[in-house]
Formats: C-alpha cells, structure tokens, sequence
C-alpha cells in the first residue's frame, strides 16, 4: 500500500491531491468560523449582538451566508466582458489558495518545501490584484473601475514595503524557506528567541502593510462603502461574488500565518520546555486574526493621498533602512549574534 | 514523463500567449495574454532549475510591469480599430523586415560556435550542494560586482531624467502640508467657549 503511494505515478500524484484537500478543507472551514467571529468581535466592540440567529449564538450563519449565496442568481452587467467577468473572480480565489501550498504548519507538515517559499508567496499575492483590476474593469461600470484602480495602486504599493520587511528577515535567517526561519527562531530562552523582538520595528510596518495589502479596514478604501458603495464587486452577484469574498479572506488568514511564522516562531512553543506543535501555529494565527478584527472594529477609515503618502513616503524608506541596519548588524554579529542566525536555521 | 507533460504544457502555454498577445482586438486582452506569456514562461525556469528567477519574474514582470501596462491600455483613449485598420497597408514592409531578422537569425544560430566549457555549464548553473539563490548571489555581488553596481547606476540616471521630465510644480493648485497639519497646536487654532443655555455668546 505504501509502495502504490510512494512510487507509481497515479499514486503519488493522489497523495498529493489527498494532502491538498488536507489542506484546502479545514482551511475553508475554518474560514467559515473565521468570518462569524470577525463579525461577532466587531459586533462587541460597537455594543451590538452580531449574527444570533442561525444555529447556537449564530455559529451557522455563515454557511447560511455561503447557502444563499450560491442559490442566487448570477447578473451580468449589459456590455461586460463575460469571460473576463467570470475569470476574476475566479482567479482571487484561486491565488489566495495556492499560496498555502509553501506554508508549513508544523515541523516538515507543508505540502511545497521549496528554497524560495516566502518568494513564492510574494509572487502569488501580487498576482492578486489581476483579480481585482479584471473584475473592475469588465464589469463596464464606473464605480467598480474606480474602486479597482484604487485597490490595484494600493496592494502595489504596500507590496513593496512587504517585500523589504522580508528581506529583512531573510538576512537574519539566510535562507527563504519558512522551515529554516522557524528553525533560526528555535532556542531555549522560548517566547525571546523569536524575530518579533530583534525586528520589532519590521512587525508593526508589516502588520500595517498587511492590512493595507489585504485591504482591511482602515484600509478599505476599494470598498470604501460610503463613497464608492463596494468598490470593484459592485456589479458581483451570488457566487461569484462569494468567491471574491472567500478570497480576501483567505488573504487576510494567510497574512495572519506569515505574521505567526515570520516574527512569532511558528509552531515553536513560547515558553521553554513545552511541546512545540502544531497547536501553536493555530493558536498564534487566531490571535493575529483576533487583532485584524479589533483594528477593523476601531480605527476609522484613512483618506487615500494619505495611505499612498503613507506607503511610499514613510514605510518604504523605513523598511529600505533597516534593511540596511540588519545587514550591518548581521554582517558584523552584533548583539550576540540575534541578527545573524544562519548558523542554526539557514 | 511528468516533466516533460509539464514542459510542453507551459511552452504551448507560452507560445499561444505570445500569438493571442499580438492578434486579440481587445488591447485589455491583449496584455492578459500577454501576463499568461509571462506566468509559463516563469513555469519552464522553474523545470530549468532556476526558481529565484521564476519568482522574480513573476514579481518584477506580472506583478508590476504589466499592471501598469493595464493601467495605461485602460486609461488611455486609443481607439485601437482604427489603429489597426492601417495594417494592411505596412503589411508588406513588415513581412519584409520580418523575413529579413529571421534569416540573420538564422544565420547566427547556425555559425554558433559552442565551447565545450560553456556546454558543461550550462547543465549546472549552480555548483554542487549551493542554492540557486545563494549561488546567482556569490556571481552578482562578488564576481560581477562592479557591473551590478554600473547597471544600478544607469537606473538611477534613467529614474532621475523620467522625474526631471515630468516634474513639474503647479503654483495654482493649494498643497497640503501634512507636518504643518500634524504640529498644530489646538491652543492656537480654536477657542473654547462656555455657552450658557437660554444666553448665548
């Protein structure tokens, strides 16, 4: 049995769709309980009850939510380029699910190990706003253009700032495989090994890009309810619509495990001693999702010059900078050694 | 056999990319082909063994340039058909031209003179046991250093004239001054007063 699995062809190649779904499954499932609590926390904050209706305290309204969505009708605006109109919602979806094929959720438990895995992730999510521009521009309407001319200048720019955060990190580790940056967060002081506190500065830049990037509030201006009334989905009905929003979404979780495995050590436990594992991982990606959420329920919403100033006039010489200090830092092994850790990970 | 499927895959991939590139009527499909070009393409480095230049060429091509290449085939009024409608007429100087570069290429293919040092290397682009990464590194950045940097230094030139050409300031428009904004003191801007109901000010 195991021979049919590890040699033959249509045996590895139903491994590797078995450990796909392994993957995909609990991760939409997840996702269904990850937007009820979104809305719940978001719900507290303003004193209201949130979603209490379908199932125990609402638990079911998502899917509820996912039910009729499907059962709708699909509108297609008159003059819209079907093919186009279709494909972007499509490709959201489809690139916010591939990138978690590089993401390791525990020691060796990842479906891709390559070298240039935080790369790759890059790679796919700037991929991510064709979706966004093809949806804005073939649904023939202005306000859906607008709002996805908006988000495609957005997720550009603060893709840059990202990408130097990273490198960052990848000098530290000296490799861009997120096995070997978990590995070089490994020691046996716990929680004070891992990058947040040598590249504390980096954590609060990428959080904040994250959320521009993801086009979370107070970011949203692509969406921007009250002036553009839902940005590029506008003319989105009934599923395709829902995969666009089970896209974002997706983004939004996996910039939650970049953040865990990036400055939090990923599956490593924080206090010396206790098992490291896979619980971890789970544990300190709800935890990045419980402060997305708060951010939404908080902050108010940026005007656009401002978070285009914001991205290229402060995060990227911020970022481009201590791209700099790191390698010094690291270069030359200073303080003890915290930014130059290629001897344990890399 | 898996590699090779996914060879022919990405190459046809690639090559009807390139031809719908340049035969599609809509300019917007256009560079979505175009983007499709680029992705196999991206696809048949990483089957070459070289995966940072795939990623790179994903970031760098598709995730930037050709954005702003939809940008501009988006925003600009180009009434493409009418552009098009001259074709016929350059068609024979085109064909022309295009027979012409591919007989040289021809030509140079076919005298190409191929040492034996650069055919060993050519199947090891990285030594043995070093990353593909690490390895296009150490060539960058120690063995080609002073070119890397003269090549950085032509682009700075080259972004500095695109801003010198285009910069220009508008003395008509009102400028937010964010700073100025950011140390204003409330104390000097507005006054607090208390106004007794039924009285007023």
């Amino acid at each position: 049995m195991i021979e049919f699995f590890t040699t033959t062809n249509l045996g590895i190649f139903l491994l590797i769709v078995g450990q796909v779904l392994l993957v995909v499954v609990p991760l939409l499932v997840a996702l269904a309980f990850l937007m009820y609590a979104d809305r719940k926390i978001w719900a507290a904050v303003q004193l209201r009850r949130g979603p209490n209706v379908v199932g125990t305290f609402g638990l079911l309204q998502s899917f509820a939510d996912f039910l009729k969505y499907i059962v709708k009708e699909v509108v297609y605006p008159a003059g819209a380029d079907k093919v186009v109109f279709l494909l972007a919602p499509m490709i959201s979806l489809v690139m916010a699910l591939i990138a978690w094929a590089v993401i390791p959720f525990n020691d060796g438990w990842v479906l891709a190990d390559i070298n240039v895995a935080i790369l790759y992730v890059m790679a796919v999510s700037s991929l991510e706003v064709y979706g966004v521009i093809m949806g804005g521009w073939a649904s023939n309407s202005k306000y859906p253009f607008l709002g996805s001319l908006r988000s495609a200048a957005q997720m550009i720019s603060y893709e840059v700032s990202l990408g130097l955060i990273i490198i960052g990190i990848i000098i530290s580790t000296g490799s861009m495989n997120f096995g070997a940056i978990v590995a070089a967060q490994d020691g046996n002081l716990g929680l004070l090994n891992w990058y947040f506190i040598p590249h504390f500065p980096m954590l609060i830049l990428f959080f904040i890009s994250a959320l521009a990037e993801t086009n979370r509030p107070p970011f949203d201006l692509p969406e921007a309810e009250s002036e553009l009334v839902a940005g590029y989905q506008v003319e989105y009905s009934s599923t395709p619509f829902l995969l666009f929003m089970i896209g974002e979404l997706v983004a939004v979780v996996l910039m939650c495990a970049l953040v865990s495995l990036l400055f939090f050590g990923g599956w490593l436990s924080p206090i010396p001693g206790l098992p490291d594992g896979i619980l971890w991982m789970i544990a300190k990606m709800l935890v990045a999702f419980f402060v997305f959420a708060m951010v939404k329920a908080i902050t108010p919403r940026y005007r656009y010059d401002q978070l285009m100033r914001v991205g290229w006039k402060v995060f990227l010489p911020m970022s481009l900078i201590w791209v700099v200090l790191v390698s010094f830092l690291a270069k030359f092994e200073l303080f003890g050694g915290a930014y130059a850790r290629w001897a344990i990970g890399g | 056999m898996i590699v090779a499927l996914t060879f022919y895959l990405f190459a046809l991939c690639a090559v009807i990319g390139g031809l719908f590139t340049v035969i599609s009527r809509n300019p917007v499909h256009s560079v979505l082909w175009l983007i499709l070009a680029f992705l196999s393409s991206a696809g048949l480095f990483v089957l070459l063994g070289a995966e940072f230049v795939a990623m790179l060429l994903i970031i760098v091509y598709v995730g930037a340039v050709a954005v702003l290449f939809l940008f501009v085939v988006m925003m600009l009024d180009v009434d493409f058909a009418e552009l098009k409608a001259g074709m016929a007429q350059y068609m024979p100087l085109a064909l022309l031209i295009g027979v012409i570069l591919l007989m040289q290429f021809g030509m140079a293919v076919g005298n190409w003179q191929v040492s034996e040092v650069a055919e060993a290397q050519r199947a090891a682009v990285a030594p043995e046991g070093v990353e593909n990464t690490a390895a296009l590194g150490l060539i960058i950045y120690d063995q080609y250093f002073l070119l890397f940097q003269l090549a950085g230094l032509i682009l700075l030139v080259a972004m500095i004239g695109a801003i010198v050409l285009t910069l220009r300031h508008r003395k008509d428009i009102k400028r937010q001054n964010v700073l100025e904004q950011m140390w204003r003191d409330p104390k000097d801007a507005m006054e607090l007063k208390d106004v007794k109901p039924g009285q007023g000010l």
